[in-house]
């Protein structure tokens, strides 16, 4: 069948649905049946599919194309409005035969998607009859029956969605195994509202077809949602472009300062398993990864030759790389939706006892995620390979941010993290590349200030950078007063 | 005077005076159909409320008022009986209706500008002139019928509608800004292929499905145009934050203390305005933008910034291999790997170069010239003023054998001749 292997109950759950669809379709292969109106909407349909599978006209409109079925359902509900159950279901199959699949086992899938959509149509057709639609929709001599008109098409969008939704979920169910009931909550909540508004759609199409204009009338109602289905895909690359530009923030960071590749990402991940466990809504959890992501965008503004410094740093270029929280602050000031995050940047080096940097915050005059981020940043410092440290355990990292509650860190911080890595547990994507020394890496950077160690208040602030066997300068040397603001 | 002075006063006269006759018109004479001009006022009132959180400078920030009122301008039947409402009273029904919706708007601060309100009093005239006496005098009915062909005229009133106001739309962004007309006008019919597509066929359906339902296919018709509306803000807003971040990559070269503070961003805004002077017009502005944006991203990889970031002013060698690093850098961003392409090819010398690449580096060399950077090198001391402008042209002048395109050079002296108003600002918001 395909590249990939299907699971047997998959298949045998296509199978039953092909069988279902065949038997719906059927009754429409009787002579007598409205031939003109079933192929004028299945080729509609097909040709409203087809950008998505030819580069040409999808290029002519921009290059980017509507995202795969669902894109034209007002077609299939005039299409339930106007046609007897069975004549519907057979006027969607071309289209959901021909429309592009996205993952390679396409024989299988185009025969699902045909049996799937036929099986809805069906279903809508039969609740629209069933309210009277196609009678609502007058015809050339009588009036459309408006108003009531919108019951019987409320209700066939309604079953096109249900029906659609409870197969999806099914498949879901039996090729990747989740309980169908947690497959099924997330799809219909999301379905709806675009399948009434695609009602709405379907249902001024048949009106208009059926109206003195014709059909070429019906044509105009699909031009929006077309434009409107087409601008969705726009969104959607346009916002993988936006990633990978953050992405590229963080990989502009790794060139100058290569040893902490996949940090970022990793403090992201961290930032959002404490939010999440504070119960943080979910919109602003997008705001707390970007925070995590971003924390360290500053070093773009520290030379490269202090960052990649073979040898123990003078105060001067300490101090320089102590300025990095000012600089992420000051790079991603013109970005709008950062505002919370933008803060997490400036004062990710705030201690609560009040002995970090840039301004010496302390308690809760350091902003909140600030605190996160400042608790992630550490703990994916000590848990990763440093060069001038090797990756401690778990348990270890969290009995040295315990120690450090309070002083260091916000207690409520550490603690959220200790409860979701005992929920979830740490599995941060360790590349390849992370274990191996990059050149040029060998000191530990003040900027390793937030991971913890032992307080040492013996050092003196202007001594240089500690040896490689520590992991972290003291609090007292990673916040000189010449910093506060 | 400047001509462009004329052309708007031109433009906004002709509309106030379209809308006082309508208006006056309508007073004397009363409302013929009061429940569809009411209707139909309603809806292009609510559509303009729909504006609501328009990012400045959306392309179509009320798409529900637009179609509203092309759809009362080519509204021939409502629900099986003829209508006898003519232009004047159209485009007063239209202009009250729109007055009304931004009054809230503009209580606030944030209402549209005249010439959009001129725009669209112009273009439903425009469309009304077309289709009401027409239809009045029974000429479309006796001709075309009731049938298919009424609904592809109606389609093909739309589409003289569209043209109309992209021309008028291109005229005024020719009168305030003095970019070419062509190029303008080529962005302004582009942008049809959008949102302004869907508000053309959401009038001819709502024109039509009035007629064949009356006016409660007005509600069910706007939905779907809302949803559109919806989509592309939502669009626009993730466009807008992307390119925020690219010039937060930028900016990361002027932090580090690579570039001049504003560097980037002066380079971005004029080369876009010389790109537009030179006829480059929609996506290949983008990407000239973008690229103007991060062409200096290379100099990230350097161990030590460049002296004063002016690169111009460095070896052919060296800049080169700054901007092969650049292209490296850039192709990781989400942006098209046209921009990639230029970033890399900034520094070849111009015969070798496609265009945006040649305007950057003639951009980049006029910035670092008559920048802070070019001080140090010249040690004349003169920052800024009109004087280095005028020397750093001299230079680029100079340079036009190798290093420089004629038609840039020209092209730059133009933009920075028209008094730098508008060419200068930034285009990329900080």
């Amino acid at each position: 069948m395909g590249v990939k292997t299907i699971p047997p109950a998959a298949r045998a759950y296509i199978g039953c649905a092909l069988l279902a669809a065949g038997a719906c379709v059927l009754p429409a292969l009787r002579p007598g049946a409205p031939w003109g109106t079933i192929a004028l909407l299945a080729a509609l349909y097909a040709l409203c599919e087809l950008p998505a599978r030819c580069p040409l006209p999808g290029r002519a409109l921009g290059g980017s194309v509507p995202l795969g079925t669902g894109s034209f359902f007002p077609v299939l509900l005039a299409a339930a409005l106007l046609l007897p159950p069975a004549a519907a279901a057979l006027a969607a199959v071309p289209g959901s035969l021909l429309a592009r699949v996205e993952e390679p086992p396409a024989a299988p899938r185009r025969a699902w998607r045909a049996a799937a959509t036929a099986l809805a149509v069906w279903a809508a057709a039969h609740a629209a009859g069933a309210l009277g639609g196609p009678a609502a929709l007058g015809n050339d001599r009588d009036a459309p029956d408006l108003p009531y008109a919108l019951l019987p098409a409320g209700a066939a969008a309604l079953a096109l969605c249900l029906v659609l939704t409870a197969l999806d979920g099914g498949i879901r169910a039996t090729v990747e195994g989740p309980p169908p009931r947690a497959a099924w909550r997330g799809l219909l909540g999301r379905a709806l509202a675009p399948h009434l508004v695609h009602g709405l759609a379907g249902l001024m199409m048949g009106v208009l077809w059926r109206s003195g204009h014709g059909p070429v009338a019906g044509l105009f109602v699909l031009l929006p949602m077309y434009i409107s289905c087409w601008v969705f895909a726009q969104y959607h690359r346009e916002r993988a472009a936006h990633r990978a530009t953050i992405r590229a923030l963080v990989q502009a960071v790794d060139l100058k300062d290569r040893y902490t590749r996949g940090h970022s990402e990793r403090v992201g991940h961290a930032s959002v398993l404490i939010a999440r466990e504070l119960g943080m809504p979910e919109e602003r959890l997008d705001a707390v990864r970007f925070a995590g992501i971003l924390h360290d965008v500053g070093k773009l503004g520290v030379p490269t030759r202090v960052l990649r410094k073979d040898g123990p740093l003078t105060p001067e270029e300490r101090r320089v790389i102590e300025l990095h929280p000012e600089y992420g602050h000051e790079i991603v000031r013109g970005i709008g939706f950062l505002d919370e995050a933008r803060d997490a940047i400036l004062h990710h080096h705030e201690r609560m006892d009040g002995s970090g940097y840039p301004y010496g915050l302390r308690g809760e005059q350091i902003p909140e995620f600030a605190r996160m981020v400042a608790v992630a940043d550490a703990f994916d410092a000590m848990t990763s390979n440093r060069s001038y440290s090797r990756a401690r355990p778990v348990p270890v990292a969290v009995a040295e941010l315990e120690r450090c509650a309070g002083t260091h860190f916000d207690p409520r911080m550490v603690d959220a993290l200790v409860r979701a890595l005992d929920r979830h547990g740490w599995r941060p994507a360790v590349t390849a590349d992370e274990t191996a020394a990059p050149p040029g890496g060998n000191v530990p950077r003040a900027r390793e200030a937030s991971a913890p160690s032992p307080p040492r208040p013996s050092t003196p602030p202007s001594s240089s950078a500690p040896s490689p066997s520590s992991s972290a300068p003291s609090p007292s040397s990673s916040a000189p007063s010449g910093e506060r603001a | 005077m400047r001509p462009g002075v004329l052309t708007v006063g031109a433009v906004r006269a002709a509309a106030l005076l379209l809308g006082l006759t309508a208006l006056g018109a309508t007073l004397r004479n009363g409302l013929d159909q009061p429940g569809n001009a009411l209707a139909f006022g309603a809806l292009v009132a609510l559509g303009e409320l729909a504006r609501w959180g328009a990012a400045p400078g959306e392309r179509e920030p009320a798409p529900l008022a637009a179609a509203g009122a092309l759809a009362y301008a080519l509204l021939g039947e409502s629900a099986g009986s003829g209508t006898t409402h003519g232009v004047l009273q159209t485009v007063a029904v239209v202009t009250a209706a729109g007055l009304a919706g931004i009054v809230p708007h503009l209580a606030r601060g944030r209402g549209p500008g005249p010439d959009h309100l001129a725009r669209r009093v112009l273009t439903v005239g425009f469309a009304a002139l077309c289709f009401q006496p027409l239809y009045n005098s029974g000429a479309v009915v006796r001709h075309l019928g009731e049938g298919p062909p009424y609904a592809l005229f109606l389609g093909l009133l739309l589409v003289l509608t569209a043209l109309c106001d992209a021309v008028l739309a291109a005229l005024l962004l020719r009168a305030l800004t003095g970019f070419p007309y062509g190029s303008l006008l080529r962005d302004e019919l582009r942008a049809l292929l959008g949102i302004g597509s869907a508000v053309c066929a959401t009038g001819a359906v709502m024109a039509l499905g009035v007629a064949a339902a009356g006016l409660w296919a007005l509600p069910v018709l706007a939905v779907p145009l809302l949803l559109t509306q919806v989509s592309y803000r939502r669009y626009e807003a993730v466009r807008t934050v992307n390119r925020q971040t690219i010039a937060s990559l930028a900016r990361a070269t002027e932090v580090a203390g690579c570039t001049p503070p504003g560097h980037a961003h002066r380079v971005a805004a004029l080369s876009a305005a010389v790109g537009r002077e030179l006829g480059l017009s929609g996506a290949e502005l983008t990407v000239l933008e973008h690229a103007a944006l991060m062409h200096d991203i290379g100099q990230l990889s350097l161990a030590d910034p460049v002296e004063g970031g002016a690169t111009a002013l460095l070896p052919a060698e060296e800049q080169r291999r700054i901007a092969l690093l650049g292209g490296e850098v850039v192709r990781r961003t989400g942006v098209p790997p046209a921009v990639a392409v230029i970033v890399e090819r900034q520094a070849d010398p111009y015969r070798e170069q496609p265009l945006p690449a040649r305007i950057i580096r003639t951009v980049n060399a006029y910035d670092d010239l008559t920048g802070a950077g070019a001080d140090a090198g010249r040690g004349t001391g003169v920052g800024g003023g009109p004087g280095a402008a005028l020397d750093a042209l001299e230079r680029l002048r100079l340079g036009t054998a190798r290093d420089h395109h004629p038609d840039v050079v020209e092209g730059l002296a133009r933009v920075l001749a028209r008094d730098g108003a508008v060419g200068m600002t930034p285009v990329v918001p900080g």
